[in-house]
């Protein structure tokens, strides 16, 4: 496995892994010219095809053998992006349901808490399939916790999933209308918190591509959660009640595109696993599939029920390529040191030019901190 | 953040999340707590032997989690993970280690003398430091006479504000009256959140186990009076275990010690309360930025900015239904077929 041999000319055969790396004090090249920041993530770990040219950040940056500083979550893509996905079409189901209900549509407010209710099911299935001891799922339900956006999750399914359950089966069974009027209701109203908190489940986490996306991943969420219910709205419902799924994969289409471009704007340097990699590849995807699905949803989705249903797919598929997306930039940001340590050691710059300036500026006044 | 210190033991008021936090454990409703103990682990000293990887093994009963020759220096176990809580660090570098030269003579050197005065010497009685000044003209075969090895033992950090703790859903992590942070396996379902909430990628899911496992600052020899295997084994006092304040001034003595004897590059990492996670529990001496060692250089307790993130999701939560919304409004009713 070894194959670097030391000689009195240097290391010779040696893979790019070996690298002991130099600090501040050392120029960064060594002497075969190679950059001081080693390539590598050791054999487990496959790597995106980045350009290493392209990653040369201006601070300056080095690595323990190009080891990633914060550990990846192991949870699987299709489980956790899976889950975003059907949260994400579960709770803006439910506003459309309660929204066609209320309209008089009542063909697309059954298939609507019909799709909510498979959604959620799924999704808590998804959840509890990721568990390392899936056994122990209801441990979920064990404490309160605000600081845990998985627990207030856990809490917000176990009030939803009732909900949109009841909200389905009583539309289904036709009895108990009154119960059936509540329960679709307050599916209704904690559908959006279900589409929005997994942002923060994503966001509160030490991997750069979703923490320092935090402000505007709620928006691509609930906008990719739209997109995904007006998809299944216009795929499940017939021609003659499909205007509010036009107009909210219009909406939802808009909110997604303009939040995910805002969060890539500002997000800084892991920004770049937005754009390249697989999560650039499912994001350019997601970004076609929304805009075509909507665009079909405006123009042909009221003349045709094909043309709705195939703008409906497109829009289901592009939320699920959009969670994929999210999902595959932020194990790729936290897979490589760079993304931890150049903002960080940016940002420490930063505090101790001030912290000089200030010492040099104001001798005797001391700063008592933000 | 604001500080406006009220009653002590009182939460109201107070910001938990990130800040300056003196009393971990009393917060975590520990009565009558003891003193909050901690690591100082010193790299400057220490000599890359690993007896703390083993102890730590040893004592934990830790699987064996891969033997395997990875060619970085000496340091075959790569990371801290779900099965190695101890992980010596070795760099090595082409600079010299404060007056220190590679190719010094030390033939004189007597070191039965030495062995008999037992471990743990004290540096300023020890003959040989890495601070100690060479001779003048010391000889320097093919010229080079800069080289240094550092080596350093990482553990998890213990923080003030432990981002794991905080996003555990089940209650599993907790803060200890010592005021470490400590993974109950019974409780433990293996959700693995903690892992990408470490700033410092500590925490690992043990594979074939799915449960979260880390150092726990061997709670139950605290408990018992001891002081943690790592510490106990280790042969140079690069790893100081005591209560964190001590721990501190310590710390603060030994690098002005270093800086003295020319050793400009020690600095500590870890030990101020007014960093990103308020202060690890367990800091350390480095002579090179933390990024060499594989550590970041400004971490942030990421539910530092949770209330902001809350804040926007409700935002976001509430575009969606008011959007929804409106696009029913702009829609109207469909006339006829009410139920």
């Amino acid at each position: 496995m070894n194959s670097g041999d030391v000689t009195r000319q240097g290391i010779r055969g040696e893979r790019p892994p070996r690298q002991a790396l130099v600090g501040q004090g050392l120029d960064g090249a060594r002497p075969d010219g190679r950059s001081a920041d080693g390539r590598a993530g050791g054999r487990r770990r496959r790597r995106g095809r980045k350009g290493e040219q392209l990653m040369v950040p201006e601070a300056e940056f080095s690595s323990y053998y190009g080891r990633p500083v914060i550990k990846a979550p192991a949870w699987s893509a299709r489980d956790i992006a899976g889950y975003f996905f059907l949260g994400g079409l579960a709770g803006a189901g439910s506003v459309l349901a309660a929204g066609a209900a209320l309209t008089g549509r009542p063909r697309m407010a059954r298939a609507m808490k019909i799709s909510s209710l498979a959604a959620v099911s799924g999704s808590t299935g998804l959840l509890i399939h990721d568990l390392g001891r899936p056994g122990r799922f209801a441990n979920m339900l064990r404490v309160v916790k605000p600081t845990s956006p998985m627990s207030v999750g856990s809490w917000l399914l176990a009030a939803y999933g009732p909900a949109a359950g009841a909200a389905a089966v009583l539309d289904v069974w036709g009895r108990l209308p009154r119960l059936e009027r509540t329960a679709t209701g307050a599916a209704a109203l904690l559908g959006p918190a279900v589409a929005a908190y997994t942002a923060v489940l994503a966001a509160d986490t030490a991997v750069p591509g979703w923490h320092d996306g935090y402000r505007q991943m709620p928006f691509v969420f609930t906008g990719s959660a739209a997109v995904a219910a007006s998809g299944m709205a216009l795929a499940a419902a017939p021609v003659r009640e499909n205007g509010p799924a036009r107009g909210a994969a219009v909406f939802g289409a808009a909110v997604e595109v303009a939040a995910t471009q805002t969060m890539e704007r500002r997000m800084g340097l892991a920004a770049e696993t937005y754009r390249t990699g697989t999560g650039g590849r499912y994001l350019r995807a997601a970004t076609a599939l929304s805009v075509a699905g909507a665009a079909g949803a405006a123009l042909l989705g009221h003349r045709s029920r094909t043309a709705a249903a195939v703008s409906g797919a497109a829009l289901l598929a592009a939320s699920a390529c959009t969670r994929l997306g999210v999902f595959h930039a932020g194990i790729a940001s936290a897979e490589d040191p760079r993304y931890t340590v150049v903002p960080q050691r940016e940002r420490l710059e930063r505090r101790r030019a001030r912290e000089r300036e200030q010492a040099d500026g104001a001798p005797g006044q001391e700063d008592t901190g933000s | 953040m604001t500080d406006t210190s009220p009653a002590p033991g009182s939460l109201v008021g107070r910001n938990l999340l990130a800040g300056v936090e003196p009393d971990p454990a009393g917060d975590a409703g520990h009565a009558d707590a003891p003193q909050r103990m901690g690591f100082f682990t010193d790299t400057s000293v220490c000599i890359g032997c690993k007896a703390c990887e083993v102890a730590c093994k040893e004592w934990n009963a830790i699987p064996e989690d891969g033997l395997e020759l990875t060619g970085m220096s000496y340091d075959n176990s790569q990371g801290l993970g779900a099965s190695t809580w101890r992980h010596v660090a070795f760099i090595e570098q082409n600079k010299p280690l404060g007056h220190a030269q590679t190719a010094v003579d030390h033939s004189d050197v007597d070191v039965f003398a030495l062995a008999a005065q037992g471990s743990g010497t004290p540096p300023a009685e020890a003959a040989i430091t890495p601070t100690t000044p060479a001779p003048e003209g010391a000889p320097s075969p093919d010229g080079r006479t800069e080289l240094r090895w550092l080596m350093s033992s990482d553990v998890c950090k213990h923080c003030t504000h432990a981002a794991c703790l905080d996003v555990c859903p089940t209650g599993s992590l907790f803060r200890t009256e010592f005021g470490t942070v400590v993974v109950q396996e019974d409780i433990c379902n293996g959700c693995g959140y903690c892992v990408p909430a470490c700033p410092y990628g500590v925490i690992e899911q043990r594979p074939g186990d799915g449960r979260a496992w880390k150092c726990t600052l061997c709670y139950d020899r605290l408990g018992a009076g001891q002081e943690p295997a790592c510490a106990k084994a280790c042969p140079t006092d690069s790893i100081q275990f005591g209560p964190l304040e001590e721990l501190r001034e310590r710390a603060a003595g030994r690098v002005a010690q270093l800086h003295a004897a020319g050793v400009t590059d020690a600095r500590l990492y870890g030990e101020d309360p007014q960093d990103g996670v308020g202060g690890d529990g367990a800091f350390f001496l480095l002579l090179d930025e933390p990024e060499v060692y594989g550590l970041p250089p400004d971490p942030v307790v990421t539910t530092r900015d949770l209330p902001s993130m809350w804040r926007h999701a409700g935002a976001a939560a509430a575009t969606l239904l008011g959007g929804l919304a409106a696009v029913f409004a702009a829609s109207g009713r469909l006339p006829g077929r009410r139920r």
